[in-house]
């Protein structure tokens, strides 16, 4: 069964507040550098791409590389401009990819 | 001189002879006195970095817990013939009554492993579950160490958090007596080819580095636990299998009674313990 994402955020801010954004996604994020007990290279999956967007404009975004631990854990702040919604997105090596909106009010 | 030396050979046997008949003595007294750690017990937290303890303090941050969101969906479904879910029985996994049956999830991480009468054995929360799935439910009992068993043991094990363990184990006359004294007699043993007892790290050597690793008293109160080294979560007895190969010696099987009777022994050595799991450990 797939597992969510899981992300929080404050719910209320003011306009021009630094607020913390913590996001957990859950992912086995294999290397490609280990190999099964035949000797056969287990194939890289892991995700490499986290945006998050914010009314269709990108605000934060991160690459991820083959030594970022399984379900990477990603924190950090962006400032409240105006209410509305968050779309996090993250991308795997397949092309899969999940995302988890949050919506936010900004007084 | 010749007999002069004879004699301090002699002696010098002698003397040893008492030095080893002082440490078996030591020993077994140590082995029959009452708790180990007197009040020293404390929690493998304590050798945590603060980077991971700040891990497992918050629950957002605790990767345990994902695992803990997809058990609370299946905990919620019906499951099986009987199409029952675990909710039916026991209500909302922090539900005080404990639901139409009365068995609140709250205080079995806390009380568990304990005696059950259809196998003459103690009996651990994952193989519990595993029971209510096959009895009740009539479902395909999860596989020991799947995700979906140990985020299960995961929920249920946290609606205890930060009670005290309890246990009676070490009274004769209660059930899991025999379970505790086997498990203590498998935690004093010398095993594998390095020929380590659990005791010689856990107990000698508790707050001392075994190459770069700290070691800690080996409690089980933090168990199920998200380790890092693992990148998932582990049962207790996946840690008991990794300590096992460590020291060279063949792991017993996951749920097997020599691991019950060891996880009962460990209850009892981390009696006042609060209940930790999920925890998260390097």
């Amino acid at each position: 069964m797939a597992k969510k994402p899981r992300v929080k955020l404050p719910k209320k801010a003011k306009a021009g507040d630094m607020i913390q954004v913590k996001t957990l996604a859950s992912h086995k994020m294999e290397t490609g550098n280990r190999k099964d007990k035949k000797g056969n290279t287990i194939p890289r999956l892991i995700l490499n791409k986290f945006t998050c967007t914010f009314g269709g404009k990108e605000v934060f975004s991160a690459d991820m590389h083959p030594a970022v631990s399984a379900n990477p854990y990603i924190a950090f702040f962006i400032t409240a401009t105006a209410s509305g919604t968050y779309e996090f997105t993250w991308t795997d090596d397949a092309g899969k990819s999940m995302s988890v909106s949050k919506d936010i009010a900004v007084s | 001189m010749t007999f002069k030396k004879t004699a301090i050979t002699a002696g010098l046997i002698a003397g040893f002879g008492l030095i080893a008949a002082a440490c078996t003595q030591q020993k077994e007294e140590h082995m029959g006195m009452g708790h180990p750690y007197g009040d020293e017990v404390w929690s493998g937290y304590a050798t945590a970095t603060p980077e991971t303890r700040a891990m497992q303090d918050d629950d957002f941050e605790n990767p345990f817990m994902p695992y803990v969101d997809v058990a609370a969906e299946i905990y919620d479904s019906p499951q099986g013939e009987a199409n029952k879910s675990c909710a039916d029985c026991h209500g909302a996994p922090d539900d005080a009554e404990g639901g139409p049956m009365g068995i609140p999830m709250k205080g079995v991480g806390a009380r568990y492993p304990i005696y059950d009468a259809e196998m003459h054995r103690p009996i651990n929360v994952e193989l519990r579950v595993n029971r209510c799935r096959t009895k009740y439910q009539k479902a395909k009992p999860f596989k020991y160490e799947s995700d979906e068993l140990l985020g299960m043991t995961g929920l249920v094990v946290m609606q205890s958090r930060g009670m005290p363990r309890v246990t009676t184990a070490d009274q004769v006359g209660d059930e899991l007596y025999p379970a505790w004294l086997q498990g203590k007699a498998f935690y004093y043993q010398r095993r594998g080819q390095l020929d380590l007892a659990c005791k010689h790290c856990h107990e000698d050597n508790a707050m001392n580095m075994v190459r770069a690793e700290l070691l800690s008293q080996g409690q089980s109160n933090g168990f199920p636990t998200y380790r890092l080294k693992w990148q998932k979560p582990g049962s207790l007895h996946r840690r008991f299998r990794g300590c096992n190969k460590n020291i060279r010696s063949i792991p017993f099987a996951y749920g097997a009674e020599e691991y019950l009777n060891l996880e009962t022994y460990l209850a009892w050595r981390g009696k006042g313990l609060p209940v930790e799991g999920p925890s998260v450990r390097k």
